[in-house]
């Protein structure tokens, strides 16, 4: 407890000097954070993070549906507070999903499945709170960074969303599956033909672009798709349950010393990751600006650039705590980005914004352009309460997840089994109230661990799952768009933020192979110095 | 062994569930509505069915005296929850939006679980008219601008909507025939998406609905709208059938119910839907956000729906949709 004065005022003061980014803000606008500071807004914002932390951290409920349940209650409030609340609890959803991710290895939210890469095997050696702690940070001040980016710099970041066409985003797709290649350093051919199944389940049902059915082998349940949350939780869950069941150690090693949230280790890596957390909110809140992209893929973009640019990547997938900080800084950046296109163009970035959009026009406000000029008191207060929420995020995620953590680890293996069993039915269940996704959940699951028992890591088939269809889609488009022109290589070719994003792509995907240039290279310069590992600064 | 159990601990779960959801109900109206409505929106949270029915439901709750519980069973473009509607409990507590074309267009494509005449439709009470849509910024100031440029450059003519055989796909096929003019579809995922492509110019124009068209402001420019008469949120732009072209479509909402609902529960739960959309503010509501309200009660609904299933089976030919 004694850390804690610290940790309200650092991301404040060290990274992010606000003094001076208020400088270009007018201050009648300083108004409205008095306004967002009203008992009953603090109050508000205090709740939605609890809730939005509870509601992410079980598998299965995600960020949208804690969004769409409370979406009635705001109806009675007046527009900023219902935005707050919404914002605190979109927020705190995003955030919750790294508990599950790091104690059981099950993402709670898609936003969450890089950070099961690095906080599974974290808290497996028994640095569980470390890795939460970690994350804590990583979230507030991706999301700090989310929102400072919404407040001053929202209408030219949407012009990012308009300049990303169908190539893009299928450039960008391919980008994230190359992080196969380096998610499967040593087993690439089984990373690959885990990343082919999930390609294909991700075509399952009916096909956006020409309404074709595929692969549903006659099965109505099929029709819909395979639900990337049921997948999610099939896949990381339901192995994980399995080898807890057959085999008789411990779940998750308990720390020698488990009393406190090692804050101090967690501010000296933070400190020392602090290039790789900046850099991974940025690209969080730039991808959460590209609707349907969303926090998945931002956190799965940010740890392949986190692993690319360290100094030992190989650490990264056995309990890098920089992988965890790019994935939490990334995926809670998503939500200050994801803000900016619903509020500047009207057109959500996310879909718990779509949800709260909804919201905001039944209350009758209009979004757009104008919104800014218009209804700047809404916006201004609903930006200082989203702010405000995020920094209740340090204390109230630390408070929780220490007792998480805690009941995660004291909890014997028998109670342990059948709650997150009966957690991933239920959270099946609820993606669509729709019995099919729990059947498809235990299904993937029983192959997931076949899989997993034959060498095959679950992270490519997600990854095939989540980016199939935006890889797909933007291809067909970019194609028929291209044909339209007479000019089809110019599509996928002649633009350059797509050039940009494929030489990234090629980069990452040739990575293990110039990574061993450079460690044979390394290792005939220094052949006493073996212990390049231990030292993971990186700024 | 404790694999075992726990699997067949999981099969039991789901096979008792699932026949829990059918239980029979065979009362009249008699005191209906006593109990709180769950009203099933076959969409994600946020779209224009789930929009319509957040404006419904406090009016709906005043006039039936119960809540209304909104849930969303989304997947399939509403397959998923249609094609389950049936085997939900018929009383009429147990309501789900109903939108077309979807629900004649779906089964006439493919085996999507559901025929038309499984959705039992009470009422239908709007709709959103499509509206072809340019940047602000584009080179086509009128509809005429529009159809010359794609009549001197067949195929050319980029127009994105949502998803394939979809109520934009249909309009843009039935425009085509129309203005005799070959434009090229690009489905999007969705209606945000096809936005974005529209405002970023990777499209030339767009079919979308009003209520789409009323959230972008003026970075969007509204050639024309097939409505009968002008949308109130769009005093200014012109309606298709004004341009000379009969086009009047879009995506219409109503109420469904399970085809066992007493009628006399059918018929209450109309009579309450009607009386919803008589009340001059929640028309206001709706028409600002670009809804155009309609009243389709219980009785109008088999011709209503001979009507539009006249229409789209003469675009379905078009389309390449093969009927079966």
């Amino acid at each position: 407890m004694s850390g804690k004065r610290d940790v309200r005022e650092e991301p404040a003061t060290e990274s992010f000097p606000l003094p001076t980014h208020c400088s270009g803000l007018p201050m009648e606008k300083l108004v409205y954070l008095f306004d967002a500071l009203s008992v009953m807004n603090l109050v508000l914002a205090l709740g939605g993070v609890v809730a939005g932390i509870l509601i992410g951290a079980l598998p299965g409920l995600s960020a949208t549906m804690a969004v769409a349940v409370l979406v009635p209650f705001t109806f009675t409030m007046d527009p900023a507070s219902g935005l707050i609340v919404l914002g605190a609890i979109y927020t705190g959803a995003i955030y919750g999903g790294s508990y599950s991710a790091i104690l059981v290895n099950a993402p709670g939210t898609p936003s969450a499945i890089a950070t099961t890469f690095d906080g599974f095997p974290m808290a497996k050696r028994g640095d569980g709170a470390l890795a939460v702690s970690l994350a804590t940070l990583a979230s507030v001040v991706g999301g700090l960074v989310g929102a400072l980016m919404l407040m001053f710099l929202a209408p030219p970041l949407a012009q990012v969303a308009l300049a990303f066409g169908p190539p893009e985003y299928f450039w960008l797709a391919v980008f994230g599956l190359t992080l196969i290649s380096a998610l499967s350093v040593g087993n690439l051919l089984k990373g690959l033909i885990g990343a082919c199944f999930g390609l294909l389940l991700s075509m399952i049902g009916i096909a956006v672009v020409g309404a074709d059915v595929r692969f549903t082998f006659g099965s109505q349940m099929l029709v819909g798709g395979i639900d990337i949350v049921a997948g999610l939780i099939g896949l990381y869950c339901i192995p994980v349950l399995i080898d807890l069941v057959a085999t008789r150690d411990p779940h998750l090693k308990v720390e020698s010393d488990s009393s406190g949230f090692r804050l101090g280790e967690s501010f000296a890596i933070v400190m020392r990751q602090k290039v790789n957390m900046i850099r991974s909110a940025v690209i969080g809140t730039v991808v959460g600006i590209l609707p349907g992209a969303g926090g998945s893929v931002a956190s799965l973009v940010s740890y392949s650039e986190a692993r690319r640019s360290s100094k030992t990547p190989e650490n990264f997938g056995k309990g890098e705590p920089g992988g965890i900080i790019a994935t939490e800084a990334a995926n809670n950046a998503t939500v200050g980005g994801g803000f900016i296109p619903t509020l500047v163009l009207g057109i959500p970035g996310t879909p718990p914004d779509a949800v709260i959009l909804g919201a905001l026009l039944v209350q009758g406000i209009k979004i757009g352009p104008q919104l800014f000029q218009s209804q700047g008191s809404i916006v201004y207060t609903f930006i200082f309460g989203l702010l405000i929420g995020t920094l209740l995020m340090l204390p109230v995620g630390l408070v929780v997840g220490r007792y998480a953590y805690k009941s995660i680890v004291a909890i014997p293996k028998s109670a342990l089994v059948p709650t997150i069993a009966f957690l991933t039915v239920i959270g099946s269940f609820a993606i669509h109230n729709n019995l099919h996704d729990t059947a498809v959940m235990l299904t993937l699951g029983v192959i997931g661990w076949v899989l997993n028992r034959a060498g095959f890591t679950p992270s490519p088939i997600v990854l095939g799952l989540v980016l199939g269809q935006i890889a797909e889609q933007g291809f067909v488009q970019a194609y028929l768009i291209g044909n339209a022109q007479g000019n089809v290589l110019g599509q996928f070719f002649g633009r350059p933020i797509s050039l940009a994003i494929a030489v990234f792509a090629i980069l990452t995907l040739f990575y293990p192979l110039i990574a061993k240039a450079i460690g044979a290279a390394r290792a005939r310069k220094s052949e006493t110095d073996t212990t390049v590992e231990s030292r993971d600064a990186d700024a | 062994m404790k694999l075992t159990t726990l699997l067949s601990t999981a099969a039991l779960t789901l096979a008792l569930s699932a026949g829990a959801v059918h239980a029979q109900d065979s009362s009249g109206a008699g005191d209906y509505p006593s109990k709180p409505i769950n009203y099933i929106i076959p969409f994600n949270a946020g779209g224009e069915s789930d929009v319509a029915a957040r404006f419904q439901q406090p009016y709906l709750e005043e006039v039936a005296g119960q809540n209304v519980v909104i849930q969303y069973i989304a997947g399939a473009g509403g397959a998923q929850a249609w094609s389950q509607l049936n085997g939900m409990e018929a009383d009429g507590y147990t309501i789900m939006g109903s939108n077309l074309p979807h629900i004649i267009l779906q089964p006439m494509a493919q085996d999507v679980g559901y025929q038309t005449d499984d959705i039992k439709n009470v009422y239908f009470f709007q709709y959103t008219p499509d509206a072809l849509l340019v940047p602000a910024d584009s080179q086509f100031e009128t509809l005429e601008d529009f159809v010359n440029h794609a009549k001197e450059n067949p195929g050319a003519v980029t127009i994105a909507g949502s998803a394939t055989n979809s109520a934009n796909h249909v309009a843009q096929t039935r425009f085509n025939d129309l203005a005799e003019v070959n434009t090229t579809y690009i489905p999007f995922s969705g209606t945000s998406p096809t936005m974005t492509a529209l405002l970023g110019s990777q499209v030339m124009g767009a079919f979308s609905y009003t209520t789409a068209a009323l959230n972008q402001g003026d970075a969007v420019r509204v050639l024309a709208i097939a409505a009968e008469e002008r949308v109130p949120a769009f005093p200014d732009v012109p309606t298709f059938k004004e341009l000379g072209y009969d086009m009047v479509g879009g995506a219409y909402r109503g109420v469904a119910v399970p085809t066992d609902t007493p009628e006399a529960v059918q018929q209450k739960l109309s009579d309450m839907l009607g009386e919803v959309n008589a009340n001059e503010e929640f028309q206001k509501k709706m028409e600002d956000a670009g809804f155009v309200v309609i009243s389709v009660p219980l009785s109008e609904v088999p011709d209503f729906m001979a009507e539009r299933r006249q229409a789209y089976e003469d675009v379905a030919g078009l389309m390449g949709i093969e009927m079966k």
